[in-house]
C-alpha cells in the first residue's frame, strides 16, 4: 500500500513541477534558516562537562559592605574567603581560579615576546574538569603548596612556540619568571569556557566572550599570584585597592572557587559548611550579609549568568517565525494542488478508495515534500553554518552540524511538512465522489 | 467596485482566505519587529562618539613592567610626534571602540547613598585633550593646573567634563556645572559638558544604549599614565601615519609589546566594534527579503489556484460583458480586502510579538509608527503579487463559458 502511495505521490510531484519545487523551496529554506540557527543554540546552550556538571558547583558568599543585602552575592570571591573555603578542604575535589594577562618569551626559540592570557589555578583543576593532555601532567597539591615553577600550556601555544612537539621540560619566561612546562594539553575547546564565566548579568545580552579560547598558560595559583603579581583585574571593588593589581587583600572580589561534590549527601554537608563559614565570618565581623550566600551548580551557574547570547537567541525566534511562514505557505499550496484534483479524487472514490486511502496519499506526498525539502534544507544548513563560521565572532569555529542536528533537521522537516499537509488532506479525503463526477 | 459579491464569493473558499490572510498577518508581525531591531541596531552603530574618528588613531602597548612612566610616555610621544604628518599626540587611559580603563559607580552624596549610575571614566593628559579636539559645549576648559599627578588611577579631587548625557541623567533638567558627584572617597566637581562623548564600549554596558554616551573626562598629568596614546592627522595621511606609528613605537619603546589589535585608527576600531551588529543587521534584512518573497510566493500559489478553479465564471462574467478590466480589479480588490484583515490581524501579532521581545531581550516598546509603515509594503506586496494570476485571469476569453468543462 505504502508503495503505491510512493508511486502516486511521485507521479502527482511530477505533474505540476511548479507547485511542487515551490513547496519544496519553502520547507528548504525554512528549515535550512531554523536548523542554522538551532544548531547555534544547540552549541551554546549544551552542557560543557556532559556527565559531571551536577556534581560541580560554584560557592558564593557576600563580603560586600552595603547596609542593604544584595539580592545576589557577587559573582566572584574575595581572597580570604576563596582560600579559607579552598583550604578547608571539604570537597572531593576544590580548585580556585583567576586569569590574567601575562607577557610570555620562550627564550630558547627566539620568538618575539607576546601578550597572552593565564590562567592560575590550584591542582584539581585539571581531573576535576577532565582536562586532555597531550604530553605529560598537571601539578600535585605540593607543588601548589610550594609555589613550584611549573606551567601547563594549551596545544595552541604548545603548536605556536614548539611547532606541536613535546616541550616537557623546556621553559617559558612569564613576566620575569621562569617556569618548566610539565603538560601539554590536547585541543581542549570547553563551550562556554566554563569556569571562567562570571557577571552575565551585567552584560546586556553580549556573552560571546564567553567562547572564546581557553588561556594558553595554567601555573599553579599561588604561584601564579606571585609571578604575575600586579597584573591581576578585579571583577568589583567596594573601595580601591591599594596597589593596583594587587589583590590579596584588598576590598575586592576577583577570584573563583569551583568545587566537586559526588553524592547528594556531601552537597547538602558542603552547604551547611558555606552557611557556617559565612556565619562564623559575620561574628567575626569580616562578612555583614551571611545568609547571601549560594551554591548553584555549574549548569544553574550558566543559566544564572543568562551564557547564550542574546542575539543567537534573537536570530532562533526569528528563524522560527520564518519557518511558520514558510510552513503557512506550503499549507496554502498544498490545499491549493489537492483541491485541484477534486475530480481525480472523485474518481477514485467513486471506484472504491476509501477516505483513509486518499488521507494517507495525500499525506505521503507532504511527508515526500518534506522529506526532498528537508535534504535541501539540510545543504542550506550546511551553508548557513560556514557562514557563521566566517563571521568574526568567539564562537564561529564551533558552528558544525553534528548527528544530533543532522536527525533532527530531517524530523523537523518530515513532521513540518506532514503537519502543514494534515488539514489539505483531510479536505481531500472529504471530496464527495458523486459531485465531483457529475460537474467535471 | 462592488465589494459585497467578493465578500460572500470569498466566503465559500472560507479555508483559503483564511489561510492567505494569516500568512499575511505573519509576515506583518515579523516584519514591523524587525524593522523595529534594524533601527535600534541602526540607532546604535551611527553613534556620535564626539571625536573625529577619521583623523585620530590608537597606538597601545602592554606588558611594559617596570617601566617608569615618565620615561615611556616622553619617548614614546616624541617618537609620535616625529612622524610626517602628526599634528598632535597624546596619553589616554582608553578611548571610544578601544579597551575599557574604567567604569565605576558614582553617587551623588559623600556617604554614598544616593546611587547615580555607571559611567566609563576617561583620564586624559593635556595633549590628549587637544589632539582629541575636545570641547566643553558649557563650562569652561581645562587650565594647567587641572592636570593632577593620580598614583592610582584617579586624583582625590578633581575638576571633570561630563557628557551632555550623563549630565541629564544625574540632574535632570537642571544646570550640570559646577555640581559634584563622588566614586568612594574620590571627589569631582563638573567644570564643563561635553556635547558628545561614547565611552569605550557604547550600547553593551551594564545599562545597555541608554548609557551609551555616559563619560566623565577626569584631566591627569601624562606620568600618570602608562602605554596608550592617540594621534591626529590629516584624513588623507591617517592610514600612513597609523601605520607609521606602530612602527615608530615599537622602536622607541622596545621592552613593551605593541598591541597590534588596539593599535588603528579610530574608524577601524569603530568598524570592528560593530562587526556583529552589522552582521545581525544583515540577517535581519535577508530575513525579511526571503519573507516578504515566501510570502508573495504563497500569494502567487493561492490566487493561481483560484483563478484556475474559477476559469468558468470567469469566463461567463466576461460573456456577460466584464471588460478585462472588471476581472482585473475584482483580483486586486479581493486580495485587498484579504491584506487588510491580515494587517488587522498582524499589528495585534506585532504588538504581542514585540511584548515578547520586551520581555525576553529588554527591548524598547514598538513605536506605533512601525505599524503603517508595515502595512503599506503588505499592501503593495499583495497586489503586485496578485497582478500575475489576475492578469492570467482577465485574459480568459468569454468562449470559455460555452465549454463544458
Amino acid at each position: 500500500m505504502f508503495r503505491y502511495h510512493l508511486q502516486l505521490a511521485l507521479h502527482s510531484l511530477r505533474r505540476n513541477k511548479m507547485l511542487t519545487a515551490l513547496m519544496v523551496l519553502l520547507i528548504a529554506v525554512g528549515i535550512g534558516a531554523s536548523m542554522t540557527t538551532l544548531t547555534v543554540m544547540h552549541l551554546l546552550s549544551g552542557d560543557p562537562l556532559p556527565g559531571k556538571s551536577q556534581r560541580i558547583f560554584h560557592p558564593q558568599v557576600d563580603p560586600m559592605p552595603d547596609e542593604k543585602m544584595r539580592e545576589f552575592p557577587p559573582d566572584m570571591m574575595d581572597y580570604t574567603s576563596a582560600v579559607d573555603l579552598w583550604r578547608a578542604r571539604r570537597a572531593d575535589r576544590q580548585a580556585l581560579v583567576v586569569d590574567s594577562g601575562i607577557k610570555l618569551r620562550a627564550p630558547d626559540t627566539g620568538m618575539p615576546p607576546l601578550m597572552t592570557t593565564m590562567l592560575s589555578a590550584s591542582a584539581d583543576f585539571f581531573p576535576m574538569f577532565d582536562v586532555p593532555f597531550a604530553y605529560g601532567s598537571g601539578w600535585s597539591e605540593q607543588d601548589d603548596a610550594k609555589r613550584a615553577r611549573v606551567a601547563v600550556i594549551s596545544a595552541d601555544l604548545n603548536d605556536k612556540l614548539f611547532g606541536g612537539g613535546n616541550s616537557v621540560g623546556r621553559i617559558l619566561r612569564v613576566r620575569d619568571a621562569d617556569v618548566r612546562i610539565v603538560g601539554v594539553l590536547k585541543p581542549w575547546r570547553p563551550s562556554p569556557v566554563y569556569y571562567m564565566v562570571a557577571g552575565g548579568r551585567f552584560s546586556a545580552g553580549d556573552t560571546a566572550g564567553y567562547y572564546g579560547k581557553t588561556e594558553d598558560v595554567f601555573v599553579p595559583f599561588f604561584t601564579g599570584l606571585e609571578i604575575n603579581d600586579g597584573h591581576f583585574a578585579q571583577f568589583t571593588c567596594w573601595a580601591l585597592p591599594e596597589t593596583p593589581g594587587h589583590l590579596q587583600n584588598a576590598p575586592c572580589v576577583w577570584l573563583q572557587l569551583w568545587v566537586q561534590l559526588d553524592t547528594q549527601a556531601k552537597v547538602a554537608d558542603y552547604r551547611r559548611f558555606l552557611a557556617g563559614y559565612a556565619a562564623e565570618q559575620k561574628a567575626a565581623g569580616r562578612i555583614r550579609h551571611a545568609a547571601n550566600a549560594r551554591m548553584p551548580d555549574l549548569m544553574e551557574w550558566l543559566d544564572f549568568n543568562g551564557v547564550v547570547p542574546r542575539d543567537v537567541k534573537l536570530q532562533t525566534w526569528l528563524a522560527l517565525a520564518f519557518l511558520a511562514i514558510c510552513l503557512f505557505n506550503t499549507v496554502g499550496l498544498l490545499l491549493a494542488k489537492f483541491m485541484r484534483r477534486g475530480g481525480e479524487i472523485g474518481v477514485r472514490r467513486a471506484l472504491g478508495a476509501t477516505r483513509g486511502t486518499i488521507f494517507g496519499h495525500c499525506l505521503v506526498e507532504a511527508g515526500l515534500i518534506g522529506l526532498i525539502g528537508g535534504t535541501l534544507g539540510l545543504c542550506l544548513t550546511l551553508v548557513g553554518l560556514w557562514a557563521i563560521r566566517q563571521q568574526p565572532i568567539e564562537y564561529a569555529d564551533l558552528a558544525h552540524l553534528d548527528l544530533t542536528m543532522l536527525a533532527a533537521t530531517f524530523a523537523l522537516a518530515v513532521a513540518a511538512s506532514l503537519l502543514a499537509g494534515l488539514f489539505p488532506a483531510s479536505r481531500a479525503s472529504r471530496v464527495a465522489p458523486a459531485i465531483q463526477l457529475k460537474t467535471h | 467596485m462592488d465589494i459585497k459579491p467578493i465578500l460572500s464569493a470569498l466566503g465559500r473558499h472560507r479555508v483559503a482566505a483564511l489561510l492567505i490572510t494569516l500568512e499575511i498577518a505573519l509576515a506583518c508581525a515579523v516584519l514591523c519587529n524587525a524593522f523595529f531591531l534594524i533601527s535600534g541596531r541602526m540607532g546604535l552603530m551611527r553613534i556620535d562618539s564626539g571625536v573625529d574618528e577619521r583623523s585620530l588613531a590608537a597606538v597601545a602597548l602592554n606588558g611594559c613592567d617596570g617601566c617608569n612612566a615618565a620615561d615611556v610616555n616622553g619617548r614614546a610621544l616624541a617618537a609620535l610626534r616625529a612622524i610626517p604628518g602628526v599634528r598632535g599626540a597624546g596619553v589616554v587611559n582608553a578611548l571610544p571602540f578601544g579597551q575599557r580603563a574604567g567604569d565605576a559607580g558614582v553617587t551623588l552624596d559623600r556617604d554614598g547613598k544616593h546611587f547615580g549610575g555607571v559611567p566609563h571614566f576617561y583620564a586624559f593628559g593635556p595633549s590628549a585633550v587637544e589632539t582629541l579636539g575636545l570641547r566643553p559645549a558649557q563650562g569652561r576648559g581645562f587650565v594647567p593646573g587641572d592636570f593632577q599627578r593620580a598614583d592610582n588611577f584617579l586624583p582625590a579631587d578633581a575638576q571633570v567634563w561630563i557628557t551632555r548625557a550623563f549630565a541629564d541623567h544625574l540632574w535632570p533638567g537642571e544646570s550640570a556645572l559646577g555640581r559634584e558627584f563622588w566614586m568612594g572617597d574620590y571627589h569631582f566637581r563638573v567644570a564643563g559638558v561635553l556635547a558628545h562623548f561614547a565611552r569605550p564600549n557604547p550600547g553593551r554596558s551594564e545599562d545597555g544604549l541608554a548609557s551609551a554616551e555616559w563619560s566623565v573626562v577626569v584631566p591627569v598629568s601624562d606620568d600618570s599614565l602608562l602605554g596608550s596614546y592617540v594621534v591626529r592627522a590629516d584624513p588623507a595621511d591617517l592610514p600612513n601615519v597609523a601605520d607609521a606609528a606602530r612602527k615608530a613605537m615599537a622602536k622607541a619603546v622596545p621592552e613593551a609589546v605593541l598591541d597590534q589589535a588596539q593599535s588603528r585608527p579610530l574608524s577601524d576600531l569603530r568598524r570592528e566594534y560593530f562587526q556583529r551588529d552589522r552582521a545581525m543587521l544583515w540577517l535581519l534584512v535577508s530575513v525579511i527579503g526571503a519573507m516578504l518573497l515566501v510570502t508573495a510566493l504563497g500569494i502567487v500559489g493561492l490566487a493561481s489556484f483560484w483563478v484556475a478553479q474559477r476559469t468558468k465564471q470567469i469566463g461567463i462574467r466576461r460573456a456577460l460583458g466584464a471588460t478585462r478590466g472588471d476581472i482585473l480589479r475584482y483580483y486586486q480588490t479581493e486580495n485587498f480586502l484579504l491584506a487588510t484583515a491580515g494587517i488587522v490581524l498582524g499589528m495585534l501579532l506585532a504588538y504581542g510579538g514585540n511584548l515578547l521581545l520586551m520581555k525576553h531581550f529588554e527591548l524598547a516598546r514598538l513605536p506605533l509608527a512601525y505599524l503603517p509603515a508595515g502595512a503599506v509594503l503588505l499592501w503593495l506586496l499583495g497586489q503586485l503579487a496578485v497582478l500575475g494570476p489576475a492578469m492570467r485571469a482577465a485574459a480568459i476569453p468569454p468562449v470559455v463559458a460555452t465549454r463544458s468543462a
